[in-house]
C-alpha cells in the first residue's frame, strides 16, 4: 500500500472519523439514555451527558425488569439468550463437522445425493419452513424449552460446506500416514482433523454465536412463557406498552446489555477468528 | 527383517483402467529396491499397494513370508515416508514420531528411548519440541524418516521422498538415506522418477513403464545392457542415441553381423569420440554441430545427421529424429556449424529389434 502524504491523509482520516461517529452515536445515545430519568426522555429533554441513574437503572433492569410489560428480569432473558446461542453455535459446529467428515472421508451408498440434500437445505432457512418446523416442535412438546429454541436452528448446510471445503484441502497423505501409524477413523478425526480445524471452528463459533444471539422470529413464535423469552424478544415487548409510559432507560439498558455478549465474543476470539479466515498452512 | 515378493500383482481401477499389469519382483532381505519410471508408469501405485493404501486386484504381495493382500496398513509392519512428508502439523517433532507407537499401546518409557535414539541418529535432538512448520525442508524430511525408523518395521517404503528438496540438499539426503539403510539393514522400496537417484541408491533397480516392469536387475547391469529401447533411453543422462539401422550409411557399417538386421541401433553419448578413424566393427557418423552445452567437467555436443532419419520408437527422453548427442570430457568443443565425424567401438553398440522391445546380442 502506498503511504498517502499530508492533505490526502487528513481527508481520509476525517472520513473515517465521520463513519465512526455515525456508527457510534446511536450506541452512545443508548448508553446515555440508560442513565437518565424516564420523564426527561419521554418529554424530549434528554441531555447528551450521562445522568445519575446508572446503577439504579441497571440494577432494576437485570434483576427486576420493567414494571409494566414483561415483568421479567433482563438477567434471566440474557441467560436464556446465552444458553440458546451457545447451544446453536456448539450444536451446529458439532453436527456439521461430523457430517462433513462423513461426506469427505467415507465411501457409502448415496454419498453424493446426501451431500446434495444437505446442500439444498441452504435454500430452506427457518423463515421458509416455519410452519412445518413449528408443527414438529409443538408435536414433540418442545415449545418453551431450550431444545425447541435451538434444535431447529442447529442443522446447517453452511457450516457443513465450510468444513467440507477445509477437509478437502487437508492432504490425503495425512490420512494415509495416520492409517500406517495405526489410527482408525475415530482416532484420525480426534487426533488430527479436530486439532487442524481449531481455527476454523473458532471463526465459525463467532459467526454462529452472533447468529444465535440475534435470533428473533423463531423465539418469538415458540416462547410464550415470560421466563423463557430471549433478550431480543424482551426488548421488543418492553417498547410496546398499552396503558403506561415506555420505560426508556430500562429499554436502553437492555439494548446495551444485549450488545455486550457478541462484543465480548468478538473481542476475545478476534485473533483466532482472523486466523481461521486467512490461514492457509496445513 | 523380511523379503518382499510381488507375484503377478495387478491393479485394475473400477473404470477398467489397468494401472499395474502383472508385476513380479523379489526384493531380498535388507536390499534396497528402487522403482523408477516416468510419471504415470504405476510405480507409486505399486508402492501404495505394498503399503496397503491401495487394494490389490490380482496377484499376491508377500512381506516376510506372509501374504498381506487383505491386511490393514498398520498391521503390515511397514513404515512409509511420503513425498510431502505428511507430518502432523499440530504435533511437535517428538509427538510426530511417537504417535504411531502410542497407537500401538507401547509404554511411554520405551517410546522415549526409541524417539530419542532416532533423533540422535538424525540430528534432531535439539528440535524435538518444535512444530513441523518451524523446520526447514531438510529437517522435515528427517522427521519423516525418524517417524519411520522408530517403528522398527520390516520394510521401509519411500515415495519420492527427496523431490521437494533443492538440488544440493537432495544429494546430501540421498547419501544419508543410503547410509542409514545400510546401517539398519532394513529392506526398502524406494520410488523415484530421477534416474540418478535410482542408479545411486539401488541394489535392485526396477524400471517400469505403462504399468509393466521393463527390466529388473543390478543398476550397472541395466545401464550396460538395457533390455529395451525404453530402458536404454530412460537410464542414463543424457539419453542414449537411438537410430534406425535401415539407412544404407549405418547398414553398410554393420554388415557382416547379425546386427545389420536388428532394426534399432543405440549408442550412449559418452561412447562416441570425435575422430576420423573408424574402429574395427564400430560405427562412424558424420555430424553437423548444432549446439554446445558446457557444464564444466564435460561438454555435450548436439549434432544433426546429414540425412533425415526415420523416427525411432517413441520413448521419454527421445531425441528428435536425426539428432545425436555426443559427450566429451573437458571444455574443448568444435564450433557450431562445424562438420565433424564421431565414432563408437563395436563393444559399445546396443542393438534392439525394430519395435524396441528386445535386445539383440550381436
Amino acid at each position: 500500500m502506498v503511504e498517502e502524504e499530508g492533505f490526502r491523509r487528513y481527508v481520509a482520516h476525517i472520513i473515517l472519523w465521520i463513519g465512526i461517529a455515525i456508527v457510534a452515536f446511536p450506541v452512545y445515545i443508548a448508553i446515555i439514555a440508560s442513565t437518565q430519568e424516564n420523564a426527561l426522555i419521554a418529554n424530549g429533554q434528554m441531555s447528551l451527558l450521562p445522568g445519575g441513574h446508572f446503577f439504579e437503572t441497571y440494577y432494576q433492569t437485570i434483576f427486576v425488569g420493567t414494571s409494566g410489560s414483561t415483568r421479567e428480569p433482563v438477567g434471566n432473558m440474557m441467560l436464556n439468550s446465552l444458553i440458546t446461542a451457545l447451544l446453536i453455535a456448539v450444536g451446529k459446529i458439532a453436527i456439521s463437522i461430523i457430517s462433513a467428515y462423513a461426506i469427505v472421508y467415507f465411501r457409502f451408498p448415496f454419498r453424493m445425493p446426501i451431500f446434495w440434500l444437505i446442500f439444498i437445505t441452504l435454500m430452506l432457512p427457518v423463515e421458509v419452513r416455519i410452519y412445518p418446523t413449528y408443527k414438529i416442535v409443538a408435536d414433540l412438546h418442545m415449545l418453551d424449552s431450550y431444545a425447541g429454541l435451538s434444535l431447529p436452528l442447529i442443522a446447517s448446510a453452511t457450516a457443513t460446506l465450510l468444513f467440507r471445503q477445509f477437509f478437502m484441502t487437508v492432504p490425503d497423505e495425512l490420512l494415509e500416514a495416520s492409517r500406517i501409524d495405526g489410527a482408525g477413523p475415530f482416532r484420525f478425526f480426534w487426533d488430527t482433523l479436530l486439532p487442524l480445524s481449531r481455527t476454523n471452528m473458532a471463526a465459525l463459533f463467532v459467526i454462529l454465536f452472533i447468529l444465535g444471539w440475534n435470533q428473533y422470529l423463531w423465539p418469538l413464535l415458540i416462547t410464550t412463557r415470560d421466563d423463557m423469552q430471549t433478550i431480543q424478544i424482551g426488548i421488543r415487548k418492553m417498547i410496546t406498552t398499552t396503558d403506561a409510559l415506555t420505560e426508556w432507560p430500562i429499554v436502553m439498558a437492555t439494548a446495551v446489555l444485549a450488545m455486550l455478549p457478541p462484543v465480548f465474543v468478538v473481542v476475545v476470539m478476534q485473533k483466532l477468528f482472523v486466523r481461521g479466515l486467512v490461514e492457509t498452512e496445513k | 527383517m523380511a523379503n518382499v515378493t510381488l507375484r503377478s500383482v495387478r491393479k485394475t481401477y473400477p473404470g477398467g483402467f489397468e494401472a499395474i499389469k502383472g508385476v513380479d519382483v523379489d526384493v531380498g532381505d535388507g536390499q534396497f529396491c528402487v522403482l523408477v519410471g516416468p510419471s504415470g508408469c504405476g510405480k507409486s501405485t505399486l508402492l501404495r499397494m505394498v503399503a496397503g493404501l491401495e487394494t490389490v486386484t490380482g496377484g499376491e504381495i508377500d512381506i516376510g513370508g506372509r501374504v498381506v493382500n487383505g491386511i490393514e496398513p498398520a498391521d503390515r509392519d511397514i513404515a512409509m515416508v511420503f513425498q510431502n512428508y505428511a507430518l502432523y502439523p499440530h504435533m511437535s517433532v517428538y509427538n510426530n514420531m511417537a504417535y504411531g507407537l502410542r497407537n500401538r499401546g507401547m509404554a511411554e518409557a520405551e517410546i522415549k528411548t526409541r524417539v530419542e535414539e532416532a533423533a540422535r541418529v538424525l540430528e534432531l535432538s535439539a528440535m524435538l519440541e518444535r512444530k513441523p512448520r518451524q523446520l526447514s525442508g531438510g529437517q522435515r524430511q528427517r522427521v519423516a524418516m525418524g517417524r519411520a525408523i522408530v517403528r522398527q518395521p520390516k520394510v521401509f517404503l519411500f515415495d519420492e521422498p527427496l523431490s521437494n528438496l533443492d538440488a544440493k540438499l537432495r544429494i546430501a539426503m540421498r547419501v544419508e538415506i543410503r547410509k542409514l539403510q545400510r546401517r539398519l539393514n532394513t529392506t526398502s522400496i524406494y520410488v523415484t522418477h530421477d534416474q540418478l537417484e535410482a542408479m545411486t541408491l539401488a541394489d535392485i533397480l526396477v524400471v517400469m513403464n505403462g504399468g509393466q516392469v521393463e527390466q529388473v536387475g543390478n543398476p550397472l547391469a541395466i545401464y550396460e545392457k538395457p533390455a529395451t529401447t525404453f530402458v536404454a533411453s530412460f537410464i542414463g543422462a543424457p539419453p542414449m542415441n537411438l537410430m534406425s539401422t535401415r539407412p544404407e550409411e549405418i547398414r553398410a557399417q554393420l554388415a557382416g553381423s547379425a546386427a545389420a538386421d536388428a532394426g534399432i541401433l543405440g549408442i550412449r553419448p559418452e561412447d562416441f569420440a570425435i575422430t576420423d578413424q573408424t574402429p574395427a566393427g564400430g560405427v562412424a557418423l558424420p555430424l553437423t554441430v548444432e549446439a554446445i552445452e558446457r557444464v564444466g567437467a564435460e561438454t555435450f555436443v548436439y549434432g544433426s545427421r546429414e540425412q533425415e532419419d526415420q523416427r525411432v520408437a517413441a520413448t521419454p527422453g527421445e531425441l528428435p529424429p536425426g539428432e545425436v548427442i555426443v559427450r566429451i570430457p573437458g571444455t574443448e568443443a568444435p564450433a557450431i556449424g562445424a562438420k565433424i565425424r564421431v565414432a563408437a567401438m563395436r563393444t559399445k553398440l546396443h542393438l534392439f529389434s525394430g519395435d524396441g522391445r528386445k535386445r539383440i546380442e550381436a
